[in-house]
This record gives structure tokens, C-alpha cells and sequence, in this order.
């Protein structure tokens, strides 16, 4: 069969009918399954939610959310069944790991200790940033940052001069992710009024997080 | 992130062909020469830094606010291909032999990952435009970095008297790996 | 000669293996096998692009003129990319997170692009299908064995599965350097193996 001449209307007409095929047939599927992608964002957000509070009755399911101008961070309170505030599970993020965008989800209990994080997001090197994964939570020589309070502790890296042990070889990326948790407990403070009082505000003494 | 650590961090600490792997297909055709390296990398600096402008408005302008995400890929190629079409056009008006220079390497820069990947990574780094650009500009720098030292490496290679088995592609992707590993040195740079 | 329909499936297994006899897709198999899960999830995602780009192309192939051929052909590719990067991240969204920048990256994937324009654009629609049914095949084995031999050899693991305790492994094969030198040793191999047979 004889193939279309190579002139310049036949290469427009041909080009342009296969973008707009293109850009049909992505559209049709993406609507299809838009509800489904969704879901499955808002079924990790919340599985983290519950993984880094402390024992609650309830939380609330639409975050409070904070603006710095630079970050936002978003706030899940939980209480107990006597609608106390237990504690409450921060999202905050940092742009600044070794690949990129990292996103971390902490926990707090009322006093603003660290119970537990997940990071949601991120796309660090395997074996050496993406040990944040779990690098953080591990009881061995400095490296935990579960059980400390960012107002009595300076989580910062060693480098900088603070008490947390980075991930050997990976410093940046253990960087971000402090910035990110130091920026939760900024947002957990400034946001509760029962917490602000109980820690004695004394995140003034941490070192402010800056978007460097 | 200030311009210079994004420059140093592009060329050395996160070098793209050396640990992201953009590139590095085109890295072993076309640092077999060292001409063809320098003239290949200042192409591609010349289509990164005009396609990181165009890229970031459509990423910013359009495809952000309308919801439009999951055109990014094929917004992206649309907008490449052209471009490079659009430069081969240019070249040839300027001068013959430009042109003619051109045309060896367009398979190399159309289906080259380094274009497209600066571009996403960018995006996931929520650079803005000036950053883009340098990150871009670095990227090039990167690439062409490596492909002179390259170059360099292919004509050792050649006096070497290897095993059958690993002549060619084997010991270029080891001497590659060697090299990785020498990049990993910088890690600690920046600060 | 023409190739038998078992000749073009075959093909792409040994002697004519996509990432490890004709050297194409190197990038995204050194970036995305870094476990032995990731490089099979990569691996299938190429197979659905590259059956549905030869597919359409050689659908298509009395329509695109000579001088469209490469940008008509990328933008196939892209728009399948483009679908299966939002089915990946509908239905297998940890995958989406491993893969990361890659999966819109396997646009320039030159395995898809060298089928479409070397074989896909001049024949059938039906040994278009076989040739990257087989093809996918090579390149999705290649990838999961490289990425089970950096996974064991960095970690330990196979597919997630703890052999040996992981602080006995040499981190470096998880790492960029040993993508490289791991994919160098495995093109030597499958030399040593293609001269045999």
C-alpha cells in the first residue's frame, strides 16, 4: 500500500490527529480511574494517621492546616472518648532531600513527645536515604528520634550540631527529613493551646527552620 | 538553594549520568570522540535551557492549574520533539555543515532521558524558573563533564587486552561503575 | 529471509535480548533495579507500552508519512506511557513510589522506540504483537534478574525475603556504582552464553 507523501500539510494533519488521539484516549482513562487514585492518596494519608497517634477514641478526619509561607503543615488531633486531647499526628514535608520532595507524617502525644513517624513520600536513594524509612525509629547509639520532645532535644544533625545521628553516607537526606519533623513540632505547638502551655514554649530554643 | 549548590550538586555531588542514570545511553556512543562530545554537549545545554523556559510555563501556567497533571509526558514530548525539529531548522539556515552535524545527533537528543528527566526532577523539587534554568544549565555541564572523561577512558580502553567476553559494553559499564564510585567522593561538598 | 512467527517471539530472549545483547533501555534497567520487585514491576510496565506502541504503529504505519515517523512514534509511545503511569498509580501505588521519575521515562526507552521504528512501522499488526510480546519478555527477565542479583547481593533479600542478614551485604550493588558494574558482569555473561549457543 502506498505510504502518505511526505509534504508538510500531511505531516500537520497526521501529527496533530495523533495528539489529540493522544491526549483523548489519557483523558478517558485517567476519569476513569481518577476516584480510584483518590482513594488510594487518602487511604495512605489516613492508614499513617492512625500508625503515629498515640491511643485515641476519634481523631479529626479534615487536618487543621498552617501555612509558614514556605511549607504547610497539616494537623490530625485525636482525643479520647471524653473528647480530651490525647495527641495529634502532623504532615509536613521538606524539598530539600537528595532527590527532592520528602513527606513526613509524626505523631505527638499531648506533651509534644515523638511517638512515631511515617514518611508518606519520598524518593531517596535506596539503601542510603530511603533509610529514613525506619532509621529514625532505631534504639541504637544516637539515631532515635522517638521518645524526644523537640523542646528538650536539638533534632538537628550531628553536622549541624545537634543530638541526632544522620544516616551514614546520607546526610542531606537525613537533614530534610529532621527539618520536616522539627517543622511538625512547630505546628503541633503553635496550634494547641493545652500543648503550648504544657512545654512551657520553649521551642523557642530550637533552632527556627529555614527553607535553605 | 542557592545557584551555586545547585550547580555543584548537578556536576558532582548528584551528578545526573552518574547516579540517575540520564543519559547514559547516549554518554557511550557519543563520547567516543572527544569533538563529538564537546559539540554534542553544547547542543543539548542549547535545547535544556530553551526547553526548561517553555516547560516550567506549561507546567506552571497550564497544566497545574487546570488539573491537567497526567498530560505532563505527553505535553512534554510534544513540546520537545518540536523544539529540536525547530533547532534542526534553524541550523540548517545558518549553515550547512551545522546542519549536517545536527542530523547525526537528533535520535540522540529526541529519545535522550537527560531532557526530560531535568525537567521532572525539577518539577519535583519545586524549583522555580531561575533555578530550573541553572539546574538545567548544570545538568549539561554535568553530562558533558562526564563524556569528556569518557572520551578520555574509551581511548585507554582500547589498549587494554581484555577477555573476549568483555570487550565493548562490559568494560565500559565497569569503568562507568569505577567512575560512580569516584563521584561518590564529593558527597560530602555540599554542606 | 522472513522470520518465523516462533523466530520473532523467540528472538528476544537470548540471542537477541533487548537490554543485554542489543544494549537499549540501559537507563531505566540500571535506575530501577534496585530490588528484585521493582525491576519486574518496571519490566512489565515497558511489555504494556511496547505491545501497545508496536500495535498501534503498525496500525498506523500507511498513515504517518517518512519524515513524521520519529516524532508520530514518540508520541504514541508517550500517550501509552502516559496510561500506564496512571494506572500504576490507581492500582499499585507503592510501585509508583519506588519507580518514581522512571515511568514517564520509559518514553525514551529505545527498545520501544527501535521496535516501533525498526520493525512495528513495516509489518503486521499481528508479528508486531508477537515481536514485542517476545522482546518484552527478554527485557522484563533481564531487568528482574538484575534487580534480584543487586537486591541479594546489597541486602540480602530476594523480592523482600531476608537470606542473609543484611549487614553482611555490600551496600554498593544497591547503589549507582553497582548498577553499573553488575549489568557490565551480566553482558559479559549472556556474551559467554550467546557464543555457546
Amino acid at each position: 500500500m502506498k505510504k502518505l507523501t511526505s509534504n508538510f500539510k500531511n505531516i500537520f494533519l497526521v501529527l496533530t490527529g495523533i495528539i489529540l488521539l493522544a491526549v483523548i484516549s489519557s483523558s478517558v482513562v485517567h476519569s476513569l480511574v481518577k476516584d480510584k487514585i483518590q482513594q488510594s492518596k487518602e487511604e495512605k494519608l489516613l492508614g499513617a494517621v492512625r500508625k503515629v497517634l498515640p491511643a485515641y477514641d476519634h481523631f479529626d478526619t479534615k487536618p487543621t492546616e498552617m501555612n509558614d509561607g514556605v511549607e504547610v503543615m497539616r494537623m490530625y488531633k485525636a482525643y479520647d472518648k471524653q473528647n480530651h486531647f490525647v495527641g495529634a499526628a502532623v504532615e509536613s514535608s521538606s524539598n530539600n532531600g537528595y532527590i527532592g520532595h520528602i513527606d513526613v507524617m509524626v505523631g505527638f502525644d499531648q506533651l509534644g513527645q515523638i511517638l512515631n513517624y511515617v514518611v508518606t513520600e519520598q524518593n531517596e536513594t535506596p539503601g542510603l536515604g530511603a533509610r529514613i524509612l525506619d532509621w529514625f525509629k532505631t534504639n541504637h547509639k544516637n539515631q532515635s528520634i522517638l521518645g524526644k520532645n523537640a523542646s528538650t532535644a536539638n533534632l538537628s544533625v550531628r553536622n549541624d550540631g545537634g543530638d541526632i545521628d544522620a544516616i551514614t553516607g546520607a546526610t542531606i537526606t537525613s537533614r530534610a527529613f529532621l527539618f520536616a519533623v522539627r517543622n511538625a513540632y512547630f505546628a503541633f505547638t503553635s496550634n494547641t493551646e493545652q500543648v503550648a502551655s504544657a512545654v512551657n514554649l520553649k521551642a523557642d530554643s530550637i533552632q527556627t527552620p529555614t527553607n535553605h | 538553594m542557592t545557584y551555586f549548590l545547585i550547580f555543584i550538586s548537578a556536576v558532582f555531588v548528584n551528578n545526573i549520568v552518574l547516579t540517575q542514570f540520564l543519559g547514559v545511553q547516549s554518554i557511550f556512543d557519543v563520547s567516543k570522540r572527544i569533538n563529538s562530545a564537546v559539540r554534542f554537549t553544547a547542543v543539548v545545554a542549547l535545547i535544556m535551557t530553551v526547553s526548561s523556559v517553555l516547560i516550567y510555563f506549561i507546567q506552571t501556567l497550564v497544566l497545574q492549574p487546570y488539573g491537567l497533571e497526567y498530560l505532563r509526558t505527553l505535553a512534554f514530548i510534544v513540546l520537545i520533539v518540536g523544539l529540536v525539529q525547530l533547532t534542526g531548522f534553524t541550523f540548517k539556515s545558518i549553515s550547512k555543515s551545522w546542519f549536517m552535524n545536527y542530523e547525526i545527533y537528533r535520535p540522540h537528543l529526541t529519545a535522550n532521558c537527560v531532557i526530560l528527566g531535568v525537567a521532572l526532577l525539577s518539577i519535583n523539587k519545586n524549583y522555580d524558573l531561575s533555578e530550573y534554568i541553572v539546574f538545567a544549565v548544570s545538568s549539561a555541564f554535568g553530562f558533558g563533564l562526564v563524556s569528556l572523561i569518557f572520551a578520555g577512558i574509551q581511548e585507554q580502553l582500547k589498549l587494554l587486552n581484555l577477555p573476549k567476553r568483555m570487550e565493548g559494553l562490559p568494560i565500559i559499564l565497569i569503568a562507568a561503575g569505577l567512575l560512580a564510585m569516584a563521584f561518590m567522593g564529593f558527597v560530602g561538598i555540599a554542606k | 529471509m522472513k522470520d518465523s512467527n516462533n523466530n520473532i517471539l523467540t528472538k528476544g530472549l537470548i540471542k537477541n535480548n533487548p537490554l543485554l545483547v542489543l544494549a537499549l533501555g540501559m537507563c531505566p534497567a540500571l535506575a530501577t533495579t534496585t530490588s528484585g520487585i521493582n525491576g519486574l514491576g518496571m519490566g512489565l510496565a515497558t511489555w504494556f507500552v511496547l505491545l501497545c506502541s508496536n500495535i498501534t504503529v503498525s496500525l498506523l504505519k500507511n498513515i504517518i508519512p517518512e519524515k513524521a515517523k520519529l516524532p508520530a512514534h514518540l508520541i504514541i509511545i508517550a500517550n501509552f506511557v502516559t496510561i500506564a503511569e496512571i494506572l500504576i498509580q490507581a492500582y499499585w501505588p507503592d510501585l509508583h513510589d519506588n519507580l518514581g521519575i522512571y515511568i514517564p521515562l520509559i518514553v525514551m526507552n529505545c527498545l520501544i522506540l527501535g521496535r516501533a521504528e525498526v520493525f512495528a512501522s513495516g509489518h503486521s499488526v499481528f508479528k508486531s504483537a508477537l515481536d514485542a510480546l517476545g522482546m518484552g519478555l527478554g527485557f522484563t527477565l533481564a531487568l528482574t534478574l538484575l534487580g534480584v542479583i543487586r537486591e541479594f547481593m546489597g541486602t540480602g533479600k530476594t523480592f523482600g525475603n531476608i537470606v542473609f542478614p543484611g549487614e553482611y551485604g555490600a551496600l554498593l550493588f544497591v547503589l549507582a556504582p553497582g548498577a553499573f558494574i553488575t549489568l557490565g558482569f551480566l553482558i559479559a555473561g549472556m556474551n559467554k552464553l550467546k557464543k555457546q549457543s
